[in-house]
Formats: C-alpha cells, sequence, structure tokens
C-alpha cells in the first residue's frame, strides 16, 4: 500500500476509535495523536516527493491502482504531483489546528466522528486520480457539514446547513453529468485522469458542454459568483474548526478540481469559453470584498472575504498561464491558512465576548493581547504585506494576470487589482474597530486571553503564513513541476 | 408428462413447501403450540433463502411458459431477503391482541405474493406473466386490509383491489392487442413477428400502463399514498420493496425480451415517465407530514430512477436496475424497520414529529434511520451511492444526459427531504409525542442489524455488482 492511502486510512482509523472512546480525554488523545499522524505524513510525503521528483519526470508520483468495479472499468487510484502535496500539506495544517480549536465541544464524540468523515473526505479527494473515487470522496466530504452546522452552529444554522448542502449537492449534479461526459465520449471507457489526458482526447463539441457543467460544479464549491451565496451563511454559522476546515480546505477542492478537472481534461472548451467565466470570477473578486466591506458580522466579514480570495483562485486559473496557475495555488494555500486562522480567532473572542457585531467590541488589545496580536497578522497577511503569504499569492497572480496582451485580460486584471484596496479597506476598519480604541462593554475587562489549546492552534497556523511569507520560493518549486504540464495543454 | 421440468422450478417448489408446512401448522396446531409461529416460520424461510443461492439448472419448461436463468435466480433471491427482513421485522406487530390470532394468515399470504412475484420474473409467456400479477396482487389487498377493524387499513384494501382489479383489466386489454398483432403469447415467438404498427403500439401502452400501477409510475401512482398510509407498516414496507421490485424485474425482461426491436417506441414513453415520476413523487413528498405517506412518495420517485436503468436497453442497465433494487431493498427496510419500531412504541404515531428528538433518546436507531435515509439520497460511502452512480453510467450510456441531470437535480430535492428527517431526529428537541426510550424486540433487531450491514458493504464490495453483470444480457 502506498503512503497515499494512510492519509484515508488514518481518519477511518480514528473513526473506529473513537466509537470506543469513553470520555472527553481518550477522545481528545484520539484526535491529537491522529492529526499529529496526518501532519508527519504530510512532512514525510513532502520531502519523499521532492526526492522522488528529483529523478522521475512522470506527471503524477506514488501512482498505485487497485480494480474496483472491474466491468465499468472503475479503480481505486491514487498518485500525487507538487499541487495535491501541497493541498494535503495544508489540509493536514488545518485538520490539526482545527482540532485544537474545538478543544471544549459538547457532544464531543459525535463532532468528532463528523470531523473525521470530513477530513476523509478532503484527503480522499487530493490523492485520487480516479474521477469515480475523487467524485466520492467529494461528496463524503459534503454531507458531514449539514450536521455540523446544524447541530454545533450558531445562529440560523438549520437555514444556513440546509442551504448549503443543497447548493453544494446541485453543484456536485453538473459535476456528475461532466464526469459522465468525460467517461463516455473520451473514446475508451475510463475513468482515470492521467490516462484520458495523457492518451485519450474529448471531441470537442462535447468538451464545450462537459467543461462548463464541471466547472461549474467544482465552481459552485469555490464560490463562484451567481453560487457564492451558501458561503457566508455557512460559515457564519457554523462552528469554528468547520470553518476552518470549510473556508481553509474544502473552498479549495473547488478550484483544485476546476484546473485538475475541468481545464486538464478539456483544454480547447477552456480557451473558448474560458471568458464567461472570467468575468464571473472577476464580479466575485470585486464584489466578495464589496460585501466584506458593508457587514458588521465578524464571521460575515471573513467569509465574504473568503468569496473574494477563492474567486481570485478561479481567476487566476483561467489566465492559464505558468505564472497565475503558480500563484492560484499559492492562493490556495495562503487563503487557507489565513482564513483558518481568522476563523480561530474569531471564534475565540467569540466564544468569550458572545458576539461578533464589530459595533459592540473595541479595544481588545488591551484585554486579550496575544489573541489581538494573531489577528493583526492575520489581517495584514490578507490584505497582502510583503513577508507574509498573501503576498506572495497575489503579487504572482497580478504578474501572470498582466502578462496577457489583450486588452480584456488586462483591464478584468486591474479590476480585479481594485480589490486590494478594499481589502485594506475592511481589514483595517475591523482591526482599529474592534482591538483599538476604547472598551465598548465594561464586562469584556474581565475577560481571559487565549488558552494553551487556543495557541497551539492559533501560532501553528502564523508559522505556516510566515514560512511561505519568506521563503516562496520552497513553494513554487514544489508546485512548478507539476503545473507545466496543465499549461502546455492548454496553449 | 415430463415430470423433470419441475426440477427447472426448484425454487417455487421449495416455497410451497414452506407454504403448505406453515399452513398445516396453522389449521391443525393448538394455540398454544403457535406460539412459536414466528421462529418457525423465519427459520423455514431462511432456509428456503438460503437454498436459493445454490447453483441450480437454467432453462425452459413446459414449453416455454417457464424461464429460468440467471439473472432471475438472482432476482427472486433478492426477493426472498426483502421478505426475510419483511418477516423479522413484523415480530412486534404480531404480537399484539388484534393480531396475534392472525399470525398464520400473515405468513402464509405473504407467501402466497411471493410465489406470485416469482412467477412473474420467471414468465416466458404473456399469460403466465398475468396470472403471476394476479397471484401476486389479489393476496396483497388482503394484506393491505390487514387490521380490517381500523378504518384506514380497511380503506387501503379497497382501494388497493379496485385500482389492481383496473390495472389487471388495462394489461389484459393490451396483451389481446399484442395477441392480435402477432398472434402469438410467448416472448420469444412475439419478438420474431412485431413490427412498429399503431395496434401493437396501443396494446403496448396498455400493457405498460397496467405495470405502471404496479410499479406506481406517475400518472398511475393515485393508490400508493393511500394504501402504504393505511395499510399495517410491515405490509407496507413489503409493498414498497418485493412488490415494486418484483414490477420492475417484470418490466424489464418483457422490455428485453419482446420490444427489443422497437425500442424506439418505448424509449420516449419511459423517458417521459421517468422524469414526471421523479419529479413530482419528490415535490410530494417535501409536503409529507405523515413519514409513511412521506416514504410512499419517496418510493414513488425511486421507481423513477428505476426506469433509467431500463431505458438504457443494456446488459449494464440490465445489471445496474437489479443492483439498484438490492440496495433499496436494504436501505428503504431499514427505515421501515425503524418506523415499526418508533410505531410500536408510540401506538400507532406515524408522524414525522414522532422522530423529534429520537438522538437523544435511541442514538442506536437514529443512527439506523441515518444510513438508511443517506443511502436512499444516494450520499457516499452507503450503498444508495454507487446504486445510483450506476444507474445513471447506464442511462449516460446511450446519451441520456439530459435525463440524467433531471434525476440529478431531483436528488438534490430527495435529500432536502431526507435531511428534513435527519434533522428532525438529531436537530429538534423532543416533544411530548416523541418517542421515549425503548428497547426494539431481538427479531427486528436482528433485521436492522443485516440492514445497516447491507447499506455499508454492498457498495464497497464490488462482487455483488460483478456477480449481476455476469449473468445480466441486453436487447
Amino acid at each position: 500500500m502506498s503512503i497515499l492511502s494512510l492519509f484515508v486510512l488514518v481518519p477511518v482509523l480514528m473513526i473506529g476509535c473513537l466509537f470506543l472512546c469513553k470520555d472527553i480525554k481518550q477522545i481528545r488523545a484520539v484526535m491529537v495523536t491522529g492529526a499529529s499522524v496526518l501532519l508527519i505524513l504530510a512532512a514525510v510525503l513532502v520531502v519523499l516527493f521532492i526526492g522522488e521528483r528529483a529523478v522521475s519526470d512522470a506527471t503524477m508520483l506514488f501512482v498505485s491502482s487497485i480494480v474496483w468495479y472491474e466491468p465499468l472499468n472503475i479503480a481505486y487510484s491514487v498518485g500525487v504531483d507538487g499541487i495535491s502535496v501541497a493541498m494535503l500539506a495544508l489540509s493536514s495544517i488545518i485538520v490539526f489546528t482545527g482540532v485544537f480549536s474545538s478543544w471544549n465541544m459538547n457532544m464531543a464524540k459525535e463532532y468528532f466522528l463528523w470531523y473525521c468523515l470530513l477530513a476523509t473526505g478532503v484527503f480522499g479527494f487530493f490523492i485520487s486520480i480516479d474521477l469515480f473515487t475523487m467524485f466520492m470522496f467529494y461528496e463524503v466530504a459534503l454531507i458531514p457539514m449539514y450536521l455540523l452546522i446544524g447541530l454545533w452552529g450558531t445562529g440560523k444554522k438549520e437555514y444556513s446547513a440546509m442551504k448549503l448542502t443543497l447548493m453544494l449537492m446541485g453543484g456536485s449534479a453538473f459535476l456528475l453529468v461532466g464526469i459522465l461526459g468525460i467517461y463516455y465520449t473520451s473514446g475508451h471507457t475510463t475513468m482515470n485522469l492521467l490516462e484520458i489526458a495523457d492518451h485519450l482526447h474529448i471531441p470537442v463539441e462535447h468538451q464545450r458542454w462537459i467543461f462548463p457543467t464541471t466547472f461549474l460544479g467544482f465552481g459552485v464549491l469555490g464560490a463562484l459568483f451567481p453560487f457564492h451565496t451558501w458561503s457566508p451563511d455557512g460559515h457564519a454559522s457554523a462552528p469554528t474548526a468547520v470553518s476552518m476546515l470549510h473556508a481553509g480546505v474544502l473552498m479549495k477542492l473547488g478550484g483544485y478540481g476546476c484546473f485538475r478537472v475541468a481545464m486538464y481534461l478539456m483544454p480547447e472548451a477552456a480557451g473558448e469559453l474560458g471568458w464567461i467565466f472570467l468575468i464571473l470570477t472577476g464580479i466575485s473578486v470585486v464584489y466578495g470584498a464589496f460585501g466584506a466591506v458593508v457587514q458588521t458580522d465578524l464571521k460575515y466579514i471573513n467569509a465574504y472575504s473568503s468569496v473574494s480570495h477563492c474567486g481570485l483562485v478561479l481567476f487566476a486559473v483561467l489566465m492559464m498561464n505558468q505564472i497565475s496557475m503558480t500563484g492560484a495555488v499559492m492562493q490556495m494555500l495562503s487563503h487557507g491558512l489565513m482564513t483558518a486562522l481568522f476563523f480561530a480567532l474569531i471564534g475565540l473572542i467569540y466564544g468569550r465576548t458572545h458576539t461578533r457585531d464589530i459595533r459592540e467590541m473595541g479595544g481588545l488589545m488591551k484585554i486579550m493581547p496575544f489573541a489581538s496580536a494573531c489577528y493583526v497578522i492575520a489581517g495584514l497577511a490578507s490584505l497582502g504585506l510583503p513577508g507574509l503569504s498573501g503576498f506572495v499569492a497575489e503579487m504572482t497572480i497580478f504578474v501572470g494576470s498582466f502578462q496577457h496582451v489583450d486588452l480584456f485580460r488586462r483591464v478584468l486584471t486591474i479590476v480585479a487589482c481594485c480589490s486590494i484596496v478594499i481589502t485594506a479597506v475592511y481589514i483595517l476598519r475591523t482591526v482599529g474597530k474592534i482591538l483599538y480604541g476604547p472598551v465598548q462593554d465594561e464586562h469584556h475587562l474581565g475577560l481571559s486571553d487565549a488558552a494553551w489549546y487556543e495557541k497551539v492552534s492559533a501560532l501553528g497556523l502564523i508559522v505556516a503564513i510566515v514560512a511561505m511569507g519568506l521563503y516562496p520560493l520552497g513553494v513554487s518549486e514544489l508546485i512548478s513541476d507539476s503545473i507545466a504540464p496543465i499549461v502546455a495543454k492548454l496553449m | 408428462m415430463d415430470f423433470s421440468n419441475f426440477l427447472l422450478m426448484r425454487q417455487e417448489l421449495s416455497l410451497v413447501a414452506v407454504f403448505v408446512i406453515l399452513f398445516l401448522y396453522d389449521v391443525f396446531c393448538s394455540d398454544n403450540t403457535k406460539k412459536a409461529f414466528q421462529p418457525v416460520a423465519c427459520v423455514l424461510f431462511a432456509l428456503h433463502t438460503v437454498s436459493g443461492f445454490f447453483p441450480a439448472s437454467m432453462g425452459e419448461a413446459f414449453g416455454g411458459l417457464y424461464v429460468n436463468s440467471h439473472i432471475a435466480v438472482l432476482m427472486k433471491n433478492i426477493l426472498n431477503i426483502a421478505t426475510m427482513l419483511v418477516f423479522l421485522q413484523a415480530g412486534h406487530w404480531l404480537k399484539t391482541d388484534e393480531s396475534v390470532h392472525k399470525r398464520g394468515e400473515y405468513f402464509t399470504i405473504m407467501l402466497v405474493t411471493l410465489l406470485g412475484m416469482y412467477l412473474m420474473v420467471s414468465a416466458g409467456n404473456f399469460m403466465m406473466l398475468y396470472i403471476g400479477i394476479e397471484t401476486a396482487s389479489l393476496p396483497m389487498a388482503c394484506l393491505a386490509a390487514f387490521n380490517k377493524s381500523a378504518e384506514k387499513s380497511a380503506e387501503a384494501g379497497v382501494k388497493y383491489i379496485l385500482i389492481s382489479a383496473l390495472s389487471s383489466g388495462v394489461m389484459l386489454f393490451g396483451m389481446s392487442f399484442l395477441y392480435g398483432v402477432s398472434g402469438t403469447m410467448y416472448f420469444s415467438d412475439m419478438k420474431a413477428v412485431i413490427t412498429i404498427d399503431p395496434l401493437l403500439i396501443m396494446g403496448f401502452v396498455f400493457f405498460f400502463s397496467g405495470l405502471a400501477f404496479k410499479l406506481s409510475l406517475v400518472p398511475f401512482h393515485l393508490w400508493t399514498a393511500d394504501v402504504y398510509e393505511g395499510a399495517p407498516t410491515s405490509v407496507t414496507a413489503y409493498l414498497s420493496v418485493a412488490s415494486k421490485g418484483a414490477a420492475a424485474f417484470a418490466l424489464i425482461f418483457v422490455l428485453y425480451k419482446v420490444f427489443g426491436n422497437i425500442e424506439v417506441v418505448w424509449n420516449q414513453i419511459l423517458w417521459w415517465s421517468a422524469v414526471i415520476t421523479i419529479t413530482l413523487g419528490n415535490l410530494f413528498a417535501v409536503r409529507q407530514k405523515d413519514i409513511k405517506r412521506f416514504l410512499a412518495f419517496s418510493s414513488i420517485s425511486q421507481a423513477g430512477y428505476i426506469l433509467l436503468g431500463i431505458i438504457s436497453g443494456t446488459a449494464q442497465g440490465m445489471t445496474a436496475t437489479a443492483y439498484y433494487v438490492l440496495v433499496y431493498v436494504f436501505s428503504n427496510l431499514a427505515a421501515f424497520g425503524v418506523i415499526a419500531a418508533v410505531e410500536n412504541q408510540t401506538k400507532g404515531n406515524t408522524s414525522i414529529s414522532a422522530f423529534d428528538g429520537l438522538y437523544r433518546s435511541n442514538p442506536r436507531l437514529t443512527f439506523v434511520m441515518m444510513l438508511a435515509v443517506f443511502s436512499l439520497g444516494g450520499i457516499p460511502p452507503f450503498a444508495g451511492f454507487f446504486s445510483k452512480f450506476f444507474i445513471f453510467m447506464a442511462a449516460a450510456n446511450q446519451g441520456e444526459y439530459l435525463l440524467v441531470f433531471i434525476a440529478l437535480l431531483n436528488t438534490v430535492i430527495s435529500l432536502y427531504y431526507y435531511l428534513l428527517i435527519v434533522k428532525a431526529m438529531f436537530i429538534k428537541e423532543k416533544n411530548e409525542h416523541a418517542a421515549d426510550r425503548f428497547v426494539t424486540d431481538g427479531y427486528n433487531k436482528l433485521s436492522l442489524i443485516l440492514c445497516t450491514v447491507g447499506i455499508l458493504v454492498i457498495g464497497i464490495v464490488s462482487c455483488i455488482y460483478n456477480r449481476f453483470d455476469s449473468v445480466a444480457f441486453g436487447i
């Protein structure tokens, strides 16, 4: 069995262990051990991958395949390239920190059961190179959200949970039709991504309908403009760790799927029809940023900011050149980390102040200095301060996008660039309002700063953000080899 | 006369043997000895079910009236499993005062309907098919009206008998046309002579309508909700899986064996009935307050999905259909098993609000119910995901992408109402009508464990699908 299958096996084993747990201490022990194992696995995988990459020039490494449904040519196939390795690393960091952020949940056993199932789906998705297993894991990751939000959420949780689940399932309806189209029109009924990309070709007239359906299917999860409405409600109602995982990792499934499946397998149609989605993503970027400006609930602000940043991922992907796509992957990593940090801190603050309304908070810097300092760092990363991850990612995206000589793409790039300014507006406003100035509510004066487990969670994410900001070359070297074949197909 | 023909009918004979033993037991034994009726019936039927899995000889009997094939045996095994699970679930209900003296009737009548379903599956001639359908339908009306002192149950029985008489009439009318066109009642002979002509199309439409009643396709579905609601829960469960499954199997055999040459005709009909059935079934299910009515509409839309497999006309389609029914048996019976348990506890309250806050009082039952509705809704990694995926694959193979897409959008709607159940059980607070903590009886427990294992395992283990695939045939 390859190392990749362990990523699925470990969460499944965790589920099994959780069933046997009797009290909260055992549950925590299981979760911390499991999440640490995943983190170590991811680190080992990165090292192994870099070693293997140097000697091999295959598209995917660590490929292994087990025939599953033989008559239908469905197999359990796994394999990774640099992008999936980066995504696996991101997921394991967020799963790890998420465990610490949900240290004191009620009904912890059930909560972590669903949490592990969610993790199984996420990891399974990133290691799969078979469309069937990929789609299966994708749906496995979606359904726990309903109960996680519906049971442990806050506010209008039932509405949000239902909305999120149904919209994402609607997206997967588009996706499944697209997958079946790929399966039957590629000329050889196979679900294997590599086989289709390397040896087969989907006729262009079929690509014209398969590309939009698949892109839309994944795009819904990536908060593509008219289908983004699940995201603010969902993120605002979800419990802390679920928001972290959902905004940090699950939304990346959308971006990842868009280029891994929709664009990689249907390059001609992507070239022809990409402009429609480019406009939509451009709207996402700007609209999301403006949306964040008018919100007063911390989670809504961050959720709209996620719409904007994830829009930027899809925007960069659709620009279809080496630099912008590198930027897209970096933006996925960067946004995943900083949005998780944001949600972790918002959860921390909300757990103490019992409000998320920025008008009812102020002067928190004096009351909880650690959490506030972390919040400032997250904010600076989000608005793209050099030295933190956000700068690297956005810089790369805009440089890459502006390389196109045609007017349409350049204008769109300029429009998307404006989002940086708007981001600064809402980040600085929030930071100024809640962290500085007079204390709004005297009850807040007695609040405690972050507990040790919350510190672990925040520090873990900050280390990753700073590391990526200071050494972006490492990341771009990890992924650039993997982007080259995709870009080559799109040219 | 050549008695070796009977050897081909091994499953039927074994079923009749079980029936005769139980019948004699019921008639000649004292009330005291009849206390063991349920275990005896279950054990005998379990033996019969197991015997179905041993290799049997294949071929035609009685000049082609009766055909035994590998796929038919598999389908009969699916029906056996369904019946077995229903028998187990009926235990608690049959012990109540009003039905305890009628348990013999319950088991024997069930077995007779099952015999009819066997004949439907194995028919090689329209007369045989008709006899099978009648044998399956008439006793079913008795079962629906089993609680004859209850108004709703009696009403269900009357509705069922009237509708089934009507549909049989329509079907016979269609068969007479078919006979008029082809001059034969045998499937194989008819296939050789039919061509597309108006009389034949008319005959086909009438015949199809008759079967559509059994499958409860829209617009022939009107009886479903009332009968499902009124009939005793275990009969409803049986009606929704075994009766529906047998009708689907009969339809697929007739379409593939007889009308394979005129696919253009029935393709359109099936396309539209699938779309309408799935959509309307789903939309009506959304507004139901009673869980049995709710599952009635959900089962209507499930029948629409079954058509997606049939429409493809390929071996892959037949495999997907049989597999779908198998998974549906486990998922739906898991749901009905929980309903039966809750109903016994709440004194016949079957409204969805009886499930409010069930998680707090009965976590295990809730777990099973959740698996059941997730599987019905097609959520991985449960079996329902795989069966839906394969049925969509089969339809897409014929280029029916639009149909698949409509069906997929409908799965989103269906997910909405399935999640309402999950929401009631997990998120809502317990109300005064809701079930308290209770212990399910052993038989039902066993059936629920079997269903859970089925839901979890059938999808992951591919050998079951592969076995179906190896024996299925297309047009």
